[in-house]
């Protein structure tokens, strides 16, 4: 159990956030013929789009309206609309996702009651699907802007229960922010050995996960198409991965009646295991021979990777579902999470951890926590680097944002494989700087000296 | 808004030194310089940005942003603007507003705390306090807050004015400059002042290029005594009003800096570039003469045309070898501004061949030199919707795209060479120097063997067999 520790801080030092609306936008990329949309100034898109562009190494197709400081003071329903008929005609999308900014929302608009309107009075939209969710800056980080824009899509776009038309063979998958493309993937397969097809919301395999197409594609380059996320009500079954994503799980259950299995994580053994439980019992098949041969090769590689990770003093910062995820695995192979940071305390599983304390705050507070408990790994995205730099110890980049590594899409992440995947990943990074030992790595070795009376200070 | 704000921006819009803004009418002047912009189609940073890029490469600050998380926090640490020095301006700092801040006013409290402990951490010789939208919209005066904080802890702390509402990146530039000219520039004196001292202006140091040009200046034993701001200390910047000329580079981002220490401090400035051979030399040339002028020993002049002489010919000779690997290659130049016509004389003189320069963001004299080097406008493009570029590329129409991030995928998706010449760059193009490294990259990308391979049909493509089937395989598979 752990202590959730506040920040008291004023001036955060190296966000390890990155923004709510962007958490939308990554969500809204994941539809089909998407473009999505911040209501607010350009530079909130700018700064959002070429974080995204760092990450993916992809265009991404993330739009503004353009909010002038006087369309700011006067209502910013006009851009809204002119923006929503320019992105219409210019990119003909079938999906525009909206995410409000810290910008608009201050001023306190009712944006879904504009959007209404502009929706009703608009003939030139009747042909794109237009979803708005509420994603000020000043509130939560990526998971929560990844999850709110989900919800927003199920209420907008999944037509209501329709008991008697379930299909046995579907599923509906709900992953979270931190499921990489190649982790979809992954699962996709899984669920394939057990004979499920799998609809996922959203479905960044096949628009995020790097691509050359044939054509040239304005808008996202995949995703999940508007006519499956139409029918979810159809499936059997409603898996979401991760805490952040049980708002829209329960969405989803509101308005389908599909049951719902919230799975914390994907990754380590007994996560697998408990994923590969549940798709056995909802298909009534048994594992099958390949997955078997999985978990061995898993249990194999955890025995092999325990003795380079046990004891090893390790600091992690993430969100809070990742942070769950890493401070689990990292625990389980004998290793001591000497400092966890969360970007949020959004999650009621962080005061489980089985760490001291969990604090809310930033990269300097990792960077500061990490030398003080002398860290031998620091584990987070990218921004970590100048803390391991200062510090001269290894990082481990995982999260968003990752721009100085390629390929971070294409990891999977959970599941047997992807964990065994992981597992010798982080194994590796202390295998590549094993101890050369010297003669004063042992300064106990020596007995303790008897304690000799000083004879030259005899009474002067 | 602030009144004080507002009035800024109008003096902006008025700068008489930009010729751009002199050839307007009055009424079209007031209106300002950026196009508006068109929702759903805008792209490109806001004026915040603007000010954060002219002023990030001051190295020893810290640079604390105002406002809500995303501001800072999806744009920290992405620029390769290099340091010799410090690398305290790589961190990023902010206020991260909350909502509880926003709704009960106390945004000033919280800035005012963020100030007290970036100093206590990092004891900088300055703090930089940039506002945004949302602090400038509930009414933050920051600079009330860095007067205070200035006076109760004895660091300069400096109010950074330009919301990101107030309009695009390049009026955020000269807002930046405003700034230094209100609370920084002339505070410090110099402790040694020679009058072979200049500054450079709107150069950032991106990927090292100050210190592709800074030698060249060293031997001709002329001093830089502040680059505004790459690679910059807070003092030289603050004593940088001594100089006897000011370089200013980035064609106008800073115009009214270099303008307004002209009437205050008596320093001449002239627009100059270090990319492109010509343009590396007539920049030496003119610094020498200004310098000159300004009582420095006439025999500079001397020196400078023997140095110009004999780094063209060591330029030219190291770009040479490339001729035959690059000559008759086509390249499609979508950059804008300065960089719209300074590299081509390069690029003609291996015997590139120039299929189209952009002149979106370039001036009327930028579209002149572009017309004298390239015989007429016949070349000259405006903006490319990507989808058009991408089927340009498509159909052959060039073998390299020059250019920046934005077009980067359409290139790539194209299977067309491209190389970065914007400010993500990551390697160095300034002065002689960077013109042969800009040919080596050329050559590397448009030659490498990789478009080959990429370009190989699919083994379920019509064309596979034909292009690639091994005689091996081909008899291997006849015999089975």
């Amino acid at each position: 159990m752990a202590t959730v520790v506040l920040s008291t801080k004023s001036c955060a030092e190296n966000p390890l956030k990155s923004s709510t609306p962007l958490g939308a936008a990554l969500a809204y990329l994941g539809v089909e013929g998407s473009v999505p949309l911040f209501h607010g100034s350009q530079g909130c898109t700018s700064f959002g789009l070429v974080l995204a562009v760092r990450h993916y190494k992809e265009a991404i197709p993330l739009q503004t309206t353009a909010m002038s400081e006087p369309a700011t003071i006067l209502g910013g329903a006009d851009n809204l609309d002119e923006a929503l008929v320019n992105i219409t005609t210019r990119m003909k999308p079938k999906f525009i996702g909206v995410a409000s900014t810290a910008l608009v929302e201050t001023r306190g608009e009712d944006i879904a009651g504009e959007l209404t309107a502009i929706v009703a009075k608009r003939r030139e939209l009747d042909e794109t699907k237009i979803v708005f969710a509420s994603t000020p800056d000043f509130e939560g980080a990526l998971e929560d802007g990844w999850a709110r824009a989900t919800t927003a899509i199920i209420q907008s776009l999944v037509e209501a229960s329709a008991p008697g038309l379930a299909i046995p063979s579907v599923i509906n998958v709900l992953p979270g922010v931190h499921e990489t493309p190649g982790a979809v993937y992954e699962l996709k397969d899984l669920l394939e050995a057990f004979g499920f097809q799998a609809r996922f919301l959203p479905d960044v395999s096949s628009s995020l996960d790097g691509y050359v197409p044939d054509v040239y594609v304005g808008t996202s380059l995949g995703g999940s198409p508007i006519d499956e996320i139409r029918v979810m009500a159809r499936a059997v079954h409603t898996i979401a991965i991760g805490e952040h994503m049980r708002p829209p799980a329960e969405a989803l259950h509101a308005k389908t009646g599909v049951p719902v299995s919230v799975l914390p994580t994907l990754t380590g053994l007994e996560a697998s295991d408990r994923l590969v439980a549940l798709l056995s019992r909802l298909s009534g098949r048994p594992v099958p021979e390949r997955l078997r041969r999985q978990r061995g090769q898993l249990v194999d590689v955890m025995l092999d990777a325990h003795f380079h990770l046990s004891g090893k003093r390790v600091a992690v910062a993430a969100d809070p579902d990742l942070l769950c995820t890493l401070v689990e695995l990292f625990t389980s192979l004998g290793a001591q999470i000497v400092a966890a940071v969360s970007s949020t305390k959004n999650s009621p599983l962080l005061a489980k951890l089985p760490c001291e304390r969990v604090y809310i705050g930033d990269l300097g507070d990792l960077e500061q926590l990490a030398k003080e408990h002398q860290a031998e790994l620091l584990v987070t995205h990218s921004h970590g680097r100048q803390a391991a730099e200062a510090l001269e110890i290894p990082l481990f980049r995982i999260g968003f944002p990752i721009f100085d590594r390629l390929g971070h899409q294409y990891r999977p992440l959970g599941g047997y494989r992807g964990t065994r995947e992981l597992v010798c990943e982080i194994a590796n990074v202390f295998i590549s700087r094993l101890h050369e030992h010297k003669p004063d790595d042992f300064p106990l070795a020596i007995p303790p000296q008897p304690i000799v009376e000083d004879s030259r200070h005899v009474d002067a | 808004m602030s009144d004080a704000l507002k009035a800024k921006i109008a003096d902006i819009f008025e700068e008489p030194g930009c010729d751009k803004n002199q050839a307007k009418g009055t009424k079209e002047r007031k209106k300002g310089c950026s196009k508006p912009l068109t929702p759903g189609a805008a792209a490109g940073g806001c004026a915040f940005d603007g000010a954060k890029i002219a002023l990030q490469p001051i190295t020893d600050v810290v640079h604390l942003v105002h406002g809500p998380l995303a501001c800072e926090g999806n744009g920290w640490d992405n620029r390769h603007s290099a340091t010799s020095g410090s690398s305290i301006y790589r961190r990023g700092f902010t206020t991260d507003v909350s909502e509880v801040d926003i709704v009960m006013g106390t945004g000033e409290k919280r800035l005012y705390r963020a100030i007290k402990e970036a100093i206590t951490r990092h004891a900088p010789p300055a703090v930089f306090v940039y506002s945004t939208c949302v602090t400038a919209l509930i009414g933050d005066d920051i600079d009330a807050v860095c007067k205070h904080a200035s006076e109760k802890f004895g660091t300069p702390v400096i109010p950074v004015n330009a919301p990101g509402f107030v309009g695009a990146k390049n009026l955020g530039n000269k807002l930046a400059g405003e700034a230094l000219l209100d609370h920084v520039i002339g505070t410090i004196e110099p402790e040694t002042i020679t009058p072979l001292d200049v500054n450079i202006l709107g150069e950032y140091n991106l990927s090292g290029e100050l210190w592709q040009v800074k030698p060249l200046l060293d031997r001709l034993g002329i001093r830089m005594h502040a680059c505004i701001t790459g690679d910059a200390r807070y003092r030289e910047v603050a004593s940088s009003h001594r100089a006897s000329v000011n370089l200013m580079v980035c064609s106008t981002a800073l115009i009214n800096l270099a303008r307004k220490m002209e009437e205050r401090y008596g320093i001449p400035y002239f627009e100059c570039s270090f990319y492109g051979i010509e343009d590396t030399s007539t920049t030496l040339r003119t610094t020498a003469e200004l310098l000159v002028k300004r009582g420095a020993p006439a025999d500079l002049i001397e020196r400078t045309e023997a140095l110009i002489a004999s780094e063209e010919a060591r330029a030219w000779a190291r770009i040479k070898p490339y001729q035959s690997r690059l000559e008759g290659k086509r390249v499609l130049l979508y950059t804008g501004g300065v960089k719209s016509w300074s590299v081509v004389s390069a690029l003609q003189e291996i015997g590139m061949v120039i299929v189209g320069t952009s002149t979106r963001k370039s001036t009327k004299e930028d579209k002149e030199r572009i017309k004298e080097l390239m015989g007429g406008d016949a070349h000259m493009v405006d903006s490319i919707p990507p989808r058009q570029m991408y089927d340009q590329l498509m159909r052959g129409e060039a073998d390299v795209l020059l250019s920046g991030g934005r077009t980067q995928f359409v290139a790539l998706k194209a299977k067309v060479p491209w190389l970065d010449i914007n400010q993500e760059r990551h390697h160095a193009y300034g002065g002689y120097d960077g013109m042969v490294e800009l040919v080596r990259q050329l050559d590397l990308e448009i030659n490498s063997p990789v478009w080959r391979e990429v370009r190989r049909p699919a083994p379920w493509e019509r064309g596979y067999l034909e292009a690639d089937a091994e005689p091996e395989t081909a008899v291997f598979a006849a015999s089975a």
